[in-house]
């Protein structure tokens, strides 16, 4: 097995509020090896946005180690980070608010060319954004135009050069697809992963839609209020689902072809607080098979065949 | 074919313009739309195809300016909607049409508890009291599963699946003819959606609802639709019978969005995404408006723009390319 990439270990991330402690990120730990994609799946508020974000450290995390390479960038200085980000970009969901509406697309590309000395020379700049226009598909003439005048799929693509023009090693692709129709969607999904094959890059992919994590990456984490609750290979993941969460989210998605379809499980209930959840099975009030093992204590992920993790007394 | 008196909705050579100051956009250009009782129709197509103009214009809720209802006939449960006054209109919407939006975050009144929201169209709408109004609404809580107590709670204090569910119960309080749900559950987690999703079959199921389902998911229309249209570009460019459209595709646009979407089944299949995009809806360009993106277009294909035809059995499609009667695209010879 080669090294990975990067490792995350038992990382949690808590945020004060009025009512108590909210467990955003409670005790994850994983590893991506490169050149590799890792979805990480689950609903809104399950905390799979703020362990991508922790892991570039655009939050602190309250504990736990994030080994990059082997550097724990979890305890770098500021401006050590600063030089860190150079390898590790970010591609956010929503290509409308997360493009500066003042700056033209070639200002936008060209700033962290700039901003890290990546090239001096101006011309070359010039060239270098050019280049990087083409890579992820804008036609040269769009060098001018402002966010707004760009449709989402080609706002996303700016997004990407951006990320790109660092030359990292390592994106955290922040739900990007979801603000997008199909087809731009299936678009962008094709050039992420064309980048990937040409430059050998690793992924974080955060996502609520499975049937794009299942094309997309080659490991997948299911992740519910702030832990993860099952860790496997995509196919494995697909083909023999044990944590019940896991079972229903799959059983749940709308699949578009007629005929004969596996009998739904239907959740009860909605995901409950993150306040303060006490040591049992977070999962336990909508699952039909809790009983008084689940309420006693949390139960830890174990491997339940290889590259298969699962936390669960019942499976 | 059914009787025109028999259809819940019937929209006749529809089109929709908004003007602007410097430009017109062409959102809505001449369809039809029938639906029978208790039947489901999923209105499929992306942002700016149209759809939700489509579905506003039902209700005469077209936002007047800018938009303008060109021409056409909209006639919902025997009622002509362009030809009713405002009063009237206001005793039509609520009672025998009504309206679920895609975010039930914005669709509820914060100051007003949900009992309330609910109990005030039953009001509007029936010859009832006060109190009789408050019990048939909190009934309708419990029917979408929301204990009836929480009726004298806020909106606030519900999370967006509940808030969903409670828009539903509004929609559903005077037992409409005709529903329009504009991508009901797209805000909705999928397990949630699922739910919501299951609720809705189900009410639809026992009131005999007919409903015009807008979504641009089509997982959602081959598990609740019997019958689909296409939209593209204003138009609709293929419709029919949920089996007919979805395991005999005939339009190359359909073709196009079924590729887009990842195959659950098999990851290593690469997705074939529709090149370019969406022609812009002010300037659109002669002839079919898919043609530029569309891999068998001809020279043919920018003269005119194509009829919608029936090619069978209540089939029907927008494609010159179907003149030639051994023309088949990609997706069918794979069947």
């Amino acid at each position: 097995m080669s090294t990975p990439i990067l490792e995350v270990r038992n990382l949690k991330k808590y945020f004060k509020t009025p009512r108590g402690i909210l467990h955003a990120v409670d005790d994850v730990s994983l590893q991506i090896e490169k050149g590799k994609t890792l979805g990480i799946v689950g609903e809104s508020g399950c905390g799979k946005s703020t362990i991508g974000r922790v892991i570039l450290r655009l939050l602190d995390p309250t504990s736990g180690q994030i080994l990059f390479n082997g550097t724990d960038i979890a305890r770098l200085r500021k401006s050590q980070m600063h030089k860190m980000r150079k390898e590790m970009q970010m591609i956010f969901q929503d290509p409308f608010s997360s493009l500066d509406p003042r700056k033209t697309v070639n200002h936008i590309i060209r700033e962290p060319i700039v901003e890290y000395g990546i090239i001096k020379d101006k011309n070359q700049i010039e060239k270098r954004v050019l280049e990087l226009m083409e890579t992820v598909g804008l036609a040269e003439r769009l060098i001018n135009t402002y966010p707004h005048e760009l449709d989402g799929g080609r706002r996303q693509r700016v997004g990407i050069a951006r990320a790109l023009a660092m030359e990292p090693q390592f994106i955290v692709c922040d739900e990007p697809v979801s603000a997008l129709d199909v087809s731009i969607q299936a678009q962008i999904l094709n050039l992420l992963k064309k980048l990937q094959r040409e430059m050998g890059l690793t992924y974080i992919f955060i996502t609520h839609d499975l049937s794009v994590v299942n094309y997309f990456a080659d490991d997948i984490a299911v992740m519910y209020l702030g832990q993860m609750v099952e860790k496997a290979p995509a196919e494995e993941l697909f083909a023999h689902p044990t944590h019940p969460y896991t079972k229903a989210l799959l059983s749940a998605i709308p699949v578009p072809e007629i005929g004969e379809r596996p009998e739904r499980i239907l959740l009860k209930g909605e995901i409950s607080s993150p306040i303060d959840p006490p040591d049992q099975c977070r999962f336990m009030k909508r699952c039909s098979c809790a009983d008084e093992t689940c309420q006693r204590e949390c139960p830890k992920l174990r491997e339940i065949s290889k590259g298969h993790f699962v936390s669960c007394w019942k499976s | 074919m059914e009787h025109r008196e028999e259809l819940v909705l019937d929209i006749e050579d529809l089109v929709i313009h908004y003007v602007l100051e410097e430009e017109t956009v062409c959102a809505v250009n001449g369809i039809d739309i029938k639906l029978g009782k208790g039947k489901i129709l999923g209105l499929v197509g992306e942002t700016g195809a149209g759809k939700t103009t489509t579905a506003l214009s039902a209700l005469r809720l077209v936002p007047d300016p800018p938009g303008v209802i060109k021409s056409g006939s909209i006639m919902v449960a025997g009622h002509d909607i362009m030809k009713l006054t405002t009063t009237e209109l206001e005793k039509v919407r609520g009672k025998d049409i009504s309206m679920i939006f895609q975010d039930p975050m914005t669709s509820l009144n914060p100051v007003y508890t949900v009992g309330e929201q609910i109990a005030e169209s039953i009001e509007l709408h029936e010859n009832v009291t006060k109190q009789q109004a408050y019990d048939k609404a909190q009934e309708m809580l419990e029917l979408v599963g929301i204990p009836a107590y929480r009726s004298t709670e806020y909106p606030h204090q519900f999370s967006g699946g509940m808030k969903q569910r409670v828009v539903i119960a509004i929609a559903l309080a005077c037992n409409p003819k005709l529903l329009i749900a504009d991508e009901p559950t797209t805000a909705l987690d999928v397990t949630i959606q699922a739910q919501v999703l299951e609720l809705m079959k189900d009410l639809i199921r026992t009131y005999g609802t007919s409903v015009v389902m807008i979504t641009h998911d089509l997982g959602i229309v081959a598990e609740i639709c019997d019958q689909v249209a296409v939209m593209y570009a204003g138009r609709i460019v293929e419709e029919g019978p949920l089996e007919a459209v979805f395991n005999d595709t005939l339009h190359p646009y359909t073709e196009g969005l079924f590729n887009s979407l990842p195959n659950i089944h098999s990851r290593t299949e690469d997705l074939k995404p529709i090149p370019g995009l969406m022609p812009d809806p002010t300037d659109l360009p002669p002839g079919c408006s898919f043609a530029p993106r569309c891999p068998y277009a001809t020279e043919e294909c920018s003269r005119g723009i194509p009829e919608l035809k029936d090619m069978g059995g209540g089939h029907k499609v927008a494609c010159r390319n179907y003149a030639d009667p051994d023309f088949t695209i990609e997706r069918r010879k794979k069947q």
